[in-house]
């Protein structure tokens, strides 16, 4: 698998021996990121005494399942060299435009469908400004993120608009024993990973990211490419949106705020490069489950949340400075 | 007299018996506010902390970082995974918390609402504590403020959010109070604004209304973010003479502006008494000495008589009371 | 260039432009606008997101970007405030230097992690972003500095005025202003930053010390935060541990690129800030001027800031068109 996922080094230098494949398991970021998960598994344990309950823990992390459904559709782009801030933002305009259409008597599954649509099109945007106007997606992004939450702040000012009662609660719905949320993302995560580590698109991504220019020579069409990825974003977090408007059972403008810090925070910790070029699937999904423990641990020890946010910070830090460390040894 | 007390005694007695295994285990209440650094819950933290001192509880306060509708949601499962007995919860939406509070609830864990409800949305927590009768807030704002400005001349409402649920049952008060009562007949109320709670858009909102409207006299500003811009651009201006601020506000955040005149009057409740309510409620029902029922009643020290209302409403004091320069140095909050 | 400044000129033209026709067009419907009143308001409402937005500037123009002047905001006004709480004998002008000493601590630490670690900035002072955060709830216990601590002259710089009824701290902040014109026109230094932004790669070999002039830059967005923290207690009489500071990025940001100043790095001035603060502070002023809810703030920044986008790169490949078309 990790053979799979190593990521093709562009080098005209001499072949270099190969390394002892215990070094290139475990020289890894994902590797990284797994000792860090069970340090945290154990720290929660520590911490407090009613933490490790598998049924606590899973319920826990569907409160952050939508972010982490995002948050592998965010790895893909910034493994393609871009970067989307506006997702979290995308999810509370489509939630809204969503609740509002089937309050207006909408019937659900063309409301879910407008949903959606406002999510494409916010992608589309998002997309167009970046690949065709050529303006860095980071600032394009900036801007989107506060116009979206604008919109949906003007459109549904500062009230919350319900949904039906047999529409609430997706995240009560288990099967076997586990939430249907947490399901959606092993399964996103699955089909996310073998199409990024398997197929030669997923291979194409890899590479616009580490030289778009020589990619585009080499026949690959970098603008489709990424076209394709911002709208999967966008769809992807209108998704998002809706299953948090059935978990939450209300949607206000201020759905998922901040969001987009978790999930740059569950990309950059499963060791994705912000420069793009690096990372993988298996790398966000363990990060996802890191950052749950991490915070759901602290909650529930009845830690300061200011600590949390030290916590946070530091582990962000942290964990590029040792991607960045890993990447540069590897890279020689 | 002898037989009451024995019979009161024998009564006290049986409950202890029923409820042994309660009272063998302190009763564990936390109380989730709305965020932390909000100076205001420091003041119900501590009423909490009192009661708990004098009836054996276990109390903590726990906050998420903004008040934000959906950040309390771990916390209050966090709380139940904990197995605590009793979550209070200063809600930030109305709504968003039904689901999580129905699972707290079905665990058995007493839920209450201290400092603001589920408006619209009461069958998901077994009581509520607030503050005041806030029918009576709206009415007996608009008379401090004609008592300010001689009933007569052009006021307007700074207030926090547009959808703000307590703050517009007031305003929907002051404009019946406003209209109804020959009293204000000469008061006229040009305009209602809101400031969100942030104090650099209250206080645009605030200049822009001395700007729209000169022949302003005052100002009712019914949140403690909106009084103290409204207070802060008065002062600035020095203008306190001509345009009179009121309001609810902290006297902790208040003091200054009392003290050089910007604001003679203004008017709160007691935070604190919020927290001491509701540890005695909620250790009363959990050892079976209250019976959380409408309309039925219970002692609470200090407070008197206090009466489950409708929708298992209680209130701390039945007025607001009102800070001066005279006793606004009597309060610590 | 020549061509390039004319560049430049045409896009502050531009900028300038947009003022007045958004002041003539609000002045058409609530003529009070027009007002010196207003004006007042106007200059009051900018002095924190002007002084955060040169700092902000030298960051952009060096190629990075400093997301994290929030939290020092928050983080230096509260060490401050806490200075005036527990240690009122000191007397209060010490607090700017507390305040600004700070901020400039904490943006040296940015830079170091940028430099040393050559790490992306975007990344780094998100991460600071939630860390300086956390600190501020940390040594405040996250409890507010309430207004009875805040030493009532420092209060009033917000207020009175040394002339002309404009309150001393919108002088501190034109005043910072000017130092940063001096400071990118006129210095070695400062011109060293413009040309480590326009082309990273050719700044060493022409013995630019990169690793010196990014952290220089990063201290003094730092610095200028502290200021800001020290005078948003002087402007709002108060700290609290999650409101102070929360969102200035933002407003800052935006103010930055509406200016002129590009994201891409080497190119901006301080008169294109300059203005790209005033538009933000008269479409702040003008919103509850025209009883336009608070709700739409958030989408009418939005808007403005792709437009800006969009403007910026027209003249962009204008630019480069005709720089082409020069070469040719």
């Amino acid at each position: 698998m990790s053979a799979i996922e190593n990521p093709v080094v562009v080098s005209a230098r001499e072949a270099a021996p190969p390394r002892p494949l215990w070094q290139v398991i475990v020289i890894r970021p994902e590797t990284m990121t797994l000792v860090l998960l069970i340090l945290a598994l154990f720290g929660a344990s520590l911490l407090s005494p009613y933490f490790l309950d598998f049924g606590y823990i899973l319920r826990s992390f569907t409160l952050s399942a939508e972010f982490a459904m995002v948050a592998l559709v965010l790895t893909m782009v910034i493994i393609a060299g871009e970067i989307d801030l506006s997702p979290a933002a995308n999810m509370a305009l489509s939630a809204c435009l969503f609740a509002f259409a089937q309050q207006a008597g909408i019937p659900m599954p063309i409301a879910i469908g407008i949903g959606l649509v406002a999510g494409l099109v916010m992608g589309a945007i998002n997309a167009i400004m970046v690949i065709r106007l050529q303006i860095p997606s980071i600032i394009v992004t900036i801007g989107t993120l506060t116009l979206y939450r604008g919109i949906a702040q003007v459109i549904a000012g500062d009230k919350s608009i319900r949904v039906p009662e047999w529409f609430i609660g997706v995240n009560n719905v288990l099967m076997a024993g586990i939430p249907v949320p947490v399901i959606i993302f092993l399964v996103m995560s699955i089909v996310l990973g073998l199409v990024l580590g398997t197929t030669i698109f997923g291979r194409q991504i890899y590479q616009i990211g580490t030289n778009e220019v020589a990619a585009r020579h080499a026949g690959i069409r970098s603008q489709r490419i990424k076209m394709g990825l911002f709208l999967l974003m966008g769809l992807v977090s209108a998704a998002a949106g809706i299953l948090t408007a059935s978990r939450l059972g209300s949607v206000r403008y201020d759905l998922g705020l901040g969001g987009e810090l978790q999930m740059v925070l569950m990309a950059m910790l499963g060791g994705t490069y912000i420069f793009g070029g690096r990372g993988t699937i298996l790398g966000t999904f363990l990060a996802a489950w890191l950052l749950v423990i991490v915070s759901t641990g602290m909650t529930v020890a009845n830690v300061l949340p200011a600590v949390q946010l030290v916590v946070l910070g530091v582990l962000l830090v942290v964990s590029i400075i040792a991607t960045n460390a890993i990447y540069s040894r590897t890279q020689r | 007299m002898l037989k009451k007390t024995l019979l009161a005694g024998l009564a006290l007695g049986m409950a202890m018996a029923t409820t042994v295994a309660i009272a063998q285990e302190p009763v564990k209440i936390v109380y989730i506010g709305k965020n932390t650094g909000n100076p205001y819950f420091d003041s119900i933290t501590g009423g909490f902390e009192d009661a708990c001192k004098s009836l054996g509880c276990e109390f903590e306060f726990v906050a998420p970082a903004t008040a934000e509708a959906t950040s309390q949601i771990p916390f209050i499962e966090a709380q139940i995974q904990r197995g605590v007995n009793v979550i209070a919860i200063a809600p930030n939406s109305p709504d968003a918390l039904n689901q999580v509070l129905d699972s707290a609830k079905a665990k058995g864990i007493l839920v209450l609402t201290v400092n603001g409800d589920l408006v619209g949305n009461e069958s998901h927590r077994d009581a509520t504590i607030l503050p005041v009768d806030f029918t009576k807030t709206g009415p007996n704002q608009v008379e401090l403020m004609g008592s300010m400005i001689g009933y007569k001349g052009d006021i307007a409402i700074l207030s926090a959010t547009t959808e703000a649920p307590d703050q517009n049952t007031w305003i929907a008060a002051m404009n019946d109070t406003l209209k109804n009562d020959p009293k204000y007949k000469d008061m006229n109320l040009v305009a209602t604004v809101y400031g969100d709670d942030q104090p650099e858009k209250s206080t645009t909102e605030m200049e822009a209304l001395l700007s729209n409207y000169p022949n302003l006299v005052g100002v009712i500003a019914p949140t403690t973010v909106g009084i103290a811009a409204a207070a802060q651009v008065v002062q600035s201006r020095g203008i306190a003479d001509k345009v009179h601020v009121t309001g609810l506000g902290l006297p902790s955040e208040m003091r200054d502006f009392v003290k050089d005149g910007t604001v003679s009057a203004f008017q709160l409740w007691s935070p604190y008494n919020e927290g001491w309510l509701a540890a005695h409620f909620a250790v009363g029902v959990l050892g079976g000495t209250i019976k959380n029922e409408v309309g039925s009643t219970f002692e609470v020290p200090n407070l008197g008589t206090i009466t489950i209302a409708d929708k298992n409403a209680m209130n701390t004091q039945a007025e607001l009371t009102t800070f001066d320069a005279k006793n606004i140095d009597e309060f610590n909050f | 260039m020549n061509l390039l400044r004319n560049i430049f000129l045409r896009r502050e033209a531009g900028i300038a432009v947009m003022i007045v026709l958004f002041c003539i067009a609000v002045g058409a419907v609530k003529p009070q606008f027009l007002t010196l009143d207003s004006l007042r308001i106007i200059l009051l409402l900018t002095p924190l997101i002007m002084i955060g937005a040169m700092g902000q500037m030298l960051v952009i123009v060096a190629r990075h970007v400093d997301l994290s002047i929030g939290s020092m905001l928050g983080f230096s006004a509260m060490v401050t405030g806490m200075m005036f709480k527990f240690y009122p004998e000191i007397w209060w002008p010490v607090g700017f230097l507390v305040s600004i000493g700070i901020g400039a601590a904490l943006g040296l630490l940015n830079g170091v992690l940028v430099t040393l670690f050559r790490l992306p900035a975007i990344i780094v002072t998100l991460g600071t972003l939630n860390l300086y955060r956390g600190l501020t709830y940390i040594v405040s216990n996250a409890k507010q500095i309430d207004r009875q601590f805040v030493p009532s002259a420092l209060k009033s710089m917000s207020q009175t005025s040394p002339i002309f009824g404009i309150p001393w701290i919108i002088f501190i902040s034109f005043g910072i202003g000017l130092l940063t014109y001096g400071f990118v026109m006129h210095t070695r230094v400062g011109r060293q930053i413009f040309a480590l932004g326009s082309n990273p790669i050719a700044a060493p070999l022409r013995g630019i010390a990169v690793n010196k002039v990014t952290l220089l830059v990063f201290t003094i967005s730092g610095a200028l935060s502290g200021l800001a923290g020290i005078l948003y207690a002087s402007r709002w009489g108060f700290v609290n541990p999650s409101n102070t500071g929360s969102g200035f990025e933002f407003q800052v940001i935006a103010a930055v690129v509406i200016g002129g100043v590009s994201i891409n790095g080497g190119v901006g001035t301080v008169l294109g800030t300059v203005l790209g603060v005033l538009l933000l502070g008269c479409v702040a002023a003008a919103l509850p001027l025209l009883g336009i809810p608070g709700t739409t703030q958030s989408a009418i920044y939005g808007a403005v800031i792709l437009i800006a986008l969009l403007i910026d790169r027209t003249v962009r490949q204008q630019g480069i068109a005709s720089l082409s078309r020069a070469r040719a």
